[in-house]
């Protein structure tokens, strides 16, 4: 079965990490505006009328949104079990946080506007808030404790998955300050959706927002950056790396280094684009959104932010997906934590087909959706929320 | 090493989420059938009503899809939450249907589902037919994902145990992928939804029709579901019973707790109609038994014995020892990994290393395991045989009766009559829950009599859990008990608004709710 899988395992788990990449940066930049619309939901839209609007925004397209996180989930489990089994479960409070964010948002969308009652409307807009703050927030936490490495190895004789930090520990200065930019980059993004494509007093205050969240998204990623290379102990395999190898993380050796997590930029300095855009998307976001010239342009710029940030992360954190800070030699990195090689090759087949479909028909409702929201456009829709 | 509470916990908390998240499930699977029908009706008419059909009932439609939404992604979640060992060993074979499931159906399902509800203006008819259709293509293949990846549970096909990673990997896609009991499951679980779907359009007719309201329009809902709710509830038996055959193939063990059946009988084995099962005696303090139905059904012949509890827990016992073996010839492979001739050996006799971790809850040294606890390992492989027993027995009985309900129902309505009974109507309104009860009996059947293994005869569910601590789980389940709770109870009184606002269009002139007409009831309250 092997000999016929035309790319060998070590290129395929690299392909693999791609893709994961890739549907996370999907996942941020699609559902990212549906969670910072949320999130902003307060600030942006005063009166119900205004709510609605934001609301009616991302409502005929948050749900397939939301589908480039199950995918991503979906994919971890399939193509890096071992990562999924460490750190769900390393994570359970806090993964139940985020699910407890997760499950109030469609039934926010969905029903809020079935009644009139304005606490009723309160409440779920309430709810709302919540569940894009806290979601992104998780997120951004779990991101920050990946870089400083987590608590967790396996047993030797049965590679069960052992945790020994707890929740609270979650929440170190720097974990927090990586929650608090994924929050103001879903802020920035929602915000510059907001601005493009609805109109009046709910596209200024969002122009307003944006770019007040662009400005501290830069700021929070600059002081990240500075943390990492200053006060972050990176990790580097020292043992040598067969990346055809069975998936066994405990065969290799890793060593420590503050600013470690810089050495790929210095091995491959193209991967300063990464931070490059980050930084510079943030930037002309603010600037745009600031004059005035909120578009698709600003959009995009937003979305390079986004992208650009969980990039950097991913480059600085390369070979490595979870380092470990009790066991660093149990760290699980591309070589040793993923599935078979014919399961890495059969789910990269099913992905080249589908994930292009999949792109062709999103693009295609968004087309059918295109153009601004407005208080009228929900009057005469019948299901509007 | 295993702390029981936290796995019992677990199991609860799984039980309990899948179980919730099944209530909206099968509605969605039905329901966007319906739609679609009713709006192919529409596009090749052009009849008004038919588009208003589409319309109310996807507005009920869009109140239960949002919580099958929600209550969706805590599943996908939880195996790696709850079930971390499991997720290392299985992951390499049971993440890709779930991946696959996203990548196939989610999108798919997800992003036209929007296009539902927003684009009635935006799109032409046919293309809005489009979108429905493959809003419930999306559903259905969800379907098909999620039961490969729950049949490869029941039966894994095509993926060896591998000493180096320590965890089951795939070696045969193709059959995990054509597995006959997912392909038997697929088709018994969509049926089931597709009842449901009729049903509950049955029922809010029969309400509507009761009351004299919305009568165009609950009459021809009634027609529709009535028809469809028929080939469904015929397909679910017909198609139960294919599940019930391949269970005999592969999960003998199953099938004897069904039935209650603790010797094995000279065939063809009778049916045990009633049966009081006394697991600690392991025999049956009562049983009222119809001589040879069981045989016939279990092996489709009258000569081929059915194995009775008692001679599998024997069978059992041998794989446990050979368990013991595998087990000891593992370890021998993870400290000294050049010995070839172990990794042969090994290559015959993993198939039993299930068993043999069975008894890795007495003892951790399995090499000392004494006769008494390889028997009581062995007996651990029978599931809890009255639950198995009684839930059984409700799905089937209420299986026939939705049979026969639908083909009454039926047949009223293809003589046009359907609405002129009105106990008719309120035997409709008040089997509503019925589908529901045999569906969440059916998850039971199925799941709970797997135990003791989440992968059968591969991994014990106890071995499968995440070293959580009880507060982790304490926690867990206040938050699942306050939120589901309080989501069923806004669900339910969203969609009862909704039913009761009805369609309200003012188009239909019988209709006392459209405006202008006299004794008008107000849109809102």
């Amino acid at each position: 079965m092997e000999t016929l899988i035309p790319l060998d395992y070590g290129t395929l788990r690299v392909i693999w990490w791609a893709l994961l990449g890739a549907l996370l940066i999907g996942f941020a930049i699609m559902d990212g505006f549906d969670l910072g619309v949320a999130a902003l939901l307060p600030l942006v839209a005063h009166t119900d009328a205004e709510r609605r609007v934001a609301l009616n925004l991302v409502g005929p397209v948050w749900e397939g949104n939301q589908v480039w996180l199950i995918t991503a989930g979906g994919a971890i489990f399939a193509a890096w079990p071992l990562l999924y089994a460490a750190s769900f479960s390393g994570f359970y409070l806090a993964m139940m946080l985020a699910l407890l964010a997760l499950i109030l948002r469609p039934v926010g969308f969905k029903y809020r506007s079935k009644l009139e009652n304005p606490r009723w409307r309160g409440s779920w807009d309430a709810a709302l808030c919540f569940s894009g703050t806290i979601a992104a927030l998780v997120f951004g936490v779990a991101m920050g404790n990946v870089i400083l490495g987590v608590p967790s190895g396996f047993d030797p004789d049965t590679m069960r998955p052992v945790y020994s930090g707890h929740f609270f520990q979650l929440f170190t200065p720097f974990a927090l300050l990586a929650g608090v930019l994924s929050v103001t980059l879903v802020a920035m993004h929602g915000a510059a959706l907001l601005a493009w494509r609805t109109e009046d007093r709910v596209a200024a205050r969002a122009r307003r927002w944006g770019a007040r969240a662009a400005l501290l998204s830069l700021a929070l990623f600059l002081i990240g950056g500075f943390w990492v290379a200053y006060g972050i102990q990176g990790h580097a395999i020292t043992s040598l790396v067969d990346p055809g190898a069975p998936s066994n993380p405990l065969t290799k050796s890793v060593a420590l280094q503050t600013g470690g997590w810089l050495r790929n930029f210095t091995i491959w300095p193209a991967m300063w684009l990464a931070p490059a855009a980050g930084a510079c998307g943030a930037l002309l976001t603010a600037i745009l959104l600031s004059i005035g010239r909120a578009g698709l342009l600003s959009f995009l710029a937003s979305s390079a932010s986004f992208a650009g940030v969980i990039l950097t992360a991913g480059f600085a954190l390369f070979p490595f997906i979870l380092p470990s800070s009790s066991q660093p030699a149990a760290g699980l990195t591309v070589w040793d934590a993923s599935s078979s090689h014919l399961t890495l090759w059969i789910m990269l087949l099913a992905t080249l087909i589908l994930l292009p479909i999949v792109t062709a028909y999103t693009a295609w409702v968004y087309r059918v959706m295109r153009g601004k929201v407005t208080a009228e456009s929900i009057d005469t829709a019948p299901h509007a929320y | 090493m295993i702390d029981f509470d936290v796995v019992n916990l677990s199991r609860f908390q799984f039980a309990a989420t899948a179980l919730y998240h099944f209530l909206f499930v099968p509605l969605t699977l039905g329901l966007s059938f319906l739609l679609a029908i009713m709006e192919s009706v529409y596009v090749m008419t052009g009849r008004a009503i038919w588009k208003r059909m589409t319309m109310f009932w996807g507005s009920l439609f869009g109140i239960n899809f949002a919580l099958g939404v929600a209550t969706g992604i805590v599943m996908e979640f939880q195996f790696g939450m709850n079930w971390s060992y499991y997720s290392h060993y299985v992951g390499d074979i049971f993440g890709a249907p779930l991946a696959i499931e996203g990548l196939m159906a989610f999108f798919l399902e997800a992003t036209f589902v929007g296009l539902f509800f927003f684009g009635w203006d935006r799109l032409s008819k046919l293309g809005h037919l489009v979108v429905t259709w493959l809003v419930a293509l999306g559903t259905n293949l969800s379907a098909l994902w999620i039961l490969i990846a729950n049949g490869w549970m029941q039966n894994p096909v095509g993926a060896v145990f591998n000493p180096d990673t320590m965890r089951m990997e795939m070696t045969d896609f193709a059959a995990v992928l054509f597995n006959p009991v997912a392909q038997a499951k697929f088709v018994h679980t969509v049926s089931a939804g597709y009842t449901a779907g009729a049903m509950f359009v049955m029922a809010i007719s029969a309400w509507y029709l009761l009351r004299k309201r919305h009568i165009d329009l609950a009459k021809r809902s009634m027609v529709v579901a009535a028809s469809f709710g028929l080939a469904a509830s015929l397909s679910v038996v017909v198609l139960g019973d294919e599940s019930g055959y391949l269970t005999t193939e592969h999960q003998k063990m199953k099938i004897a707790a069904i039935e209650s059946m603790w010797q094995t009988e000279p065939p063809p084995a009778s049916f045990n109609l009633i049966a009081i099962p006394n697991q600690a005696e392991r025999k049956n303090d009562f049983a009222l038994e119809i001589p040879y139905v069981m045989g016939i059904i279990g092996t489709r012949s009258l000569t081929t014995p059915l194995l009775g509890i008692n001679e599998l827990v024997a069978r059992a016992e041998t794989r446990v020892r050979n368990g013991i073996v595998a087990y000891e010839t593992l370890r021998h492979i993870r400290a000294h990994p050049d010995d070839q001739a172990a990794r042969k050996r090994f290559e015959e006799i993993w198939p039993d290393l299930g068993y043999g971790l069975l008894l890795k809850r007495y003892t951790q040294d399995l090499s000392k395991a004494t006769d008494d606890q390889i028997r009581q390992a062995a007996f651990d492989t029978v599931p809890n045989v009255a639950p198995l027993f009684w839930t059984f027995r409700i799905m089937v009985t209420v299986g026939f009766y939705l049979i026969l309900f639908f083909a009454t129902a039926f047949l009223l309505a293809s003589r046009g009559r359907l609405d002129v009974s009105p106990r008719m109507l309120k035997i409709a309104l008040w089997s509503l829950p019925l589908p529901w009860v045999a569906i969440e009996c059916g998850w039971l059947v199925a799941e709970y009599g797997r135990q003791p293994w989440v992968i059968e005869g591969v991994l014990p569910t106890y071995y499968a859990a995440s070293g959580l601590t009880l507060a982790d789980l304490a926690i867990s389940l206040a938050v699942f008990l306050v939120l589901y709770t309080a989501l069923l109870v806004i669900g339910v009184k969203v969609m009862l608004r909704a039913i009761r606002k009805g369609p309200g269009d003012a188009s239909d002139p019988l209709d006392p709710a459209a405006p202008g007409v006299p004794g008008r009831i107000p849109l809102q309250a």
